[in-house]
């Protein structure tokens, strides 16, 4: 079952960006030292002192972001959020301006990097802002809400 | 860009007289490591000895090491320039975003010279760099505001740092700090002034960047381990919880906790400005350095009522630290929590360094006391615990409406010159003193620590650890070996609250997914040899070890040791000038 990374108590960020390092490391044989091809930024909501956030996608079930992209290299991934064949990348920037979130970032060498729920940063967030969990506990705790 | 690794150095060369920049890559520079070693090597290659510090031809030096951003508390800056509190050299080092900015823009070190014709702030946005207009930001006090107007004006949300200076690095106080994201500081030596006197009101650098280890596996699996000691281990566990202001209560009751200038290491309002206290009454949010798990800065909620607008209220967040405690809190009697907030927060909006304001006000205090002043010079009266008359003072050390706020601003030991006073005018090496009365070691390491800065040598670490005092040559070998290994730390840059994380070992190991091969002893000898050079270039700058003055006053009061031992500071002092000026 495929997962998804969910905010858990974003309220407890403080901005360390450890998530957004993760994200660069996140492939075994080509981990990134630093943020260029990172997911998820964390930021502060303007200056620190009201604190910090991270910006990440929210895997939507209707992403804008696939629906604008001239390629395909953006496809609709089952559990929500989408797929990147980063091969079929044009570098157009389209998804860039369909996310009303932001959560969409540019690359220096023109390709785009967004979060594609693997979970790899979860477990390196030290204050439990994010989580991952697994598609249908995500769709079970709606209903529950909705019940 | 930045290999970040041993062969290659990027330095970002800006000259603010000719409005230009270059970019050069080294490959000379690799015993240097990064940060401190770097910075040593390069204030040597581009700053004139004899240069004023507060003219065109002082030098800034940022540099940051090989472990940004490839490991988390590797998230310190070291800035390095001629200091116009001293006169000799001024390392000051901060964190914030400052460090992995610098390292995704992809560069090793920045350095700054020349003078601005008329106020500007930098613009590096990774390859480029941009000189904007600051005329219209000159003039605005607050750190803070030119902050956030720098921030809503420029783009790089999320990757970029905001060095700026407030009012007291325009007007040239000495020791006037670099502010970054609001709550991270080059506090001390007085690098705001030299931002002041280049005419340079901001940095922003913005960086963007990547790059691949050698070893994928082996990066991941160091990393791996880094992060497992930072977060579960102990070696960090006292910057997580209470914070550096822990050491509250426990240095009172050592009778360690500088009080009323030193009139006492006791302060009797301890409860109410202790490190619980402030936590449990205040402590409103924690925010963390980039890269940093611990999330050390605390800061304070600030709840403020208009007494003449019923229902009107402000709410300001106020990071606090153990220093600012002492040097706003105790070292001026103020055993008022909000007290000593509001003295923080009017540091931090003019841009001052706490502890030098802090210790700069408790000379004026007792000199007033003593009347080697009179309150013509202070134009208000200063007194011990009285927070409203200091906030007063912070604004006249800002304006300087006088001659003796001029004098102020110029640092104790100058002013003591000046009026008299000086054997309670706490500075050591002309740099004010830290809060620690903790016994002969804490003084001797302000004194030798090529900082003048406690966390040079940690003497006052010593003094606590020890139950006997040893003899005085193996005290000095001990402060020595301690701050060569802090040369280490200081160029990988690591923050020294990770000392427990970075030892000798995992040090070596995690240079090895870049295919580094550098031992423990091979590390500990780069450490002696910046430790030798940084001497070296204090020495042409003028530093005079065996000409330190050492104001009187600590030997009056009682230390958790009985009182101080003149003869043994001597004798350490006597060792420290045979064995280790003559290299």
């Amino acid at each position: 079952m495929a997962g998804l990374l969910t905010i858990k108590d974003i309220e407890k960020c403080v901005g360390c960006g450890l998530c957004m390092y993760a994200c660069a490391r996140r492939k075994v044989r080509k981990p990134f030292i630093g943020h260029d091809h990172s997911g998820i930024l964390a930021v502060s909501l303007s200056g620190f002192e009201r604190g910090a956030t991270i910006i990440v996608c929210k895997a939507c079930p209707d992403p804008p972001c696939s629906q604008v992209c001239p390629t395909s290299a953006l496809i609709p991934r089952k559990g929500g959020g989408v797929v990147y064949r980063e091969k079929l990348c044009t570098g157009c920037d389209n998804c860039i301006e369909a996310c009303t979130i932001g959560a969409i970032f540019k690359r220096r060498d023109g390709k785009v990097a967004l979060c594609i729920h693997c979970g790899y940063c979860a477990s390196y967030c030290p204050h439990g802002v994010i989580e991952y969990i697994s598609t249908k506990q995500k769709v079970s705790e709606k209903q529950e809400v909705i019940k | 860009m930045n290999s970040g690794f041993a062969d290659r150095k990027y330095i970002l060369n800006i000259d603010l007289s000719s409005y230009s920049y270059s970019v050069e890559e080294r490959d000379d520079l690799s015993e240097q490591i990064g940060g401190t070693g770097l910075a040593v090597e390069l204030m040597k290659e581009n700053l004139k000895p004899s240069a004023d510090p507060l003219s065109e031809e002082n030098v800034i030096v940022f540099a940051i090491g090989p472990f940004t951003p490839a490991y988390p508390l590797a998230s310190k800056t070291v800035a390095m320039f001629k200091s116009p509190l001293t006169g000799n050299l001024g390392e000051s080092h901060a964190g914030g975003r400052s460090a992995t900015s610098i390292a995704n823009a992809g560069y090793d070190a920045i350095v700054i010279r020349g003078r601005s014709e008329k106020p500007v702030y930098i613009v590096v946005d990774n390859e480029r760099v941009h000189f904007r207009d600051a005329r219209v930001l000159w003039g605005i006090e607050d750190s803070l505001i030119t902050g956030r107007i720098i921030a809503e004006r420029e783009k790089g949300r999320g990757i970029r740092s905001i060095m700026r200076i407030g009012g007291a690095g325009e007007r040239l106080v000495r020791f006037a700090g670099v502010m970054t994201e609001t709550y991270r500081h080059f506090g001390r030596l007085g690098l705001g002034a030299v931002f002041g006197s280049k005419k340079l009101k901001a940095i922003v650098i913005i960086g963007r960047g990547s790059r691949e280890p050698l070893d994928a596996k082996k990066y991941r699996e160091v990393y791996d381990e880094i992060f497992r000691i930072a977060t579960t281990s102990d070696a960090m566990k006292k910057y997580h919880l209470i914070g550096t202001p822990v050491n509250v209560a426990p240095l009172n009751e050592l009778r360690a906790l500088p009080t009323r200038n030193l009139e006492s290491g006791f302060f009797e309002m301890t409860e109410e400005i202790s490190g619980e206290a402030f936590a449990e009454n205040n402590l409103a949010r924690r925010i963390a350095c980039n890269h940093c798990p611990t999330a050390c800065i605390h800061i304070a909620a600030l709840k403020e009522v208009y007494e003449d607008e019923p229902y009107f209220f402000k709410t300001i967040m106020i990071s606090y630290d153990y220093e600012l405690i002492y040097s706003l809190g105790s070292m001026l009697g103020v055993g008022e929590r909000d007290g000593i907030l509001k003295l923080i927060h009017r540091v931090e909006t003019y841009g001052l360094d706490a502890m030098s304001t802090g210790v700069v006000l408790s000379w004026a205090t007792e000199a007033l006391k003593k009347r080697v002043i009179t309150e013509k010079d202070t134009i208000i009266p200063l007194d011990f615990g009285d927070y409203k008359g200091y906030l007063k003072a912070i604004d006249y050390i800002y304006l300087q409406p006088n001659e003796f706020y001029r004098n102020l601003a110029l640092g104790v030991e100058k002013a003591a010159e000046i009026y008299g006073g000086e054997e309670y005018a706490l500075s050591f090496g002309g740099n004010e003193m830290a809060g620690y009365h903790t016994g002969e070691a804490a003084y001797i390491g302000y004194l030798i620590g090529l900082r003048h800065s406690h966390l040079d040598n940690a003497g006052y670490s010593i003094d606590q650890k020890l139950r006997e005092r040893l003899p005085p040559e193996e005290l000095i070998d001990l402060l020595v070996k301690e701050e060569i290994w802090r040369q280490i730390l200081s160029s990988l840059v690591v923050c020294f609250f990770a000392r427990g994380v970075y030892t000798p070992e995992v040090v070596s190991k995690a240079f090895e997914p870049f295919g580094v091969e550098i031992s423990e002893e091979e590390l500990i000898k780069r450490g002696e040899r910046i430790y030798r050079e940084k001497l070296k270039l204090k020495t042409n700058l003028g530093y005079r070890a065996d000409k330190l003055r050492i104001p009187e006053k600590i030997f009056n009061i009682e230390s958790f040791r009985g009182k101080l031992n003149k003869n043994y500071i001597s004798e350490a002092l006597s060792y420290y000038r045979r064995k280790y000026l003559s290299i």
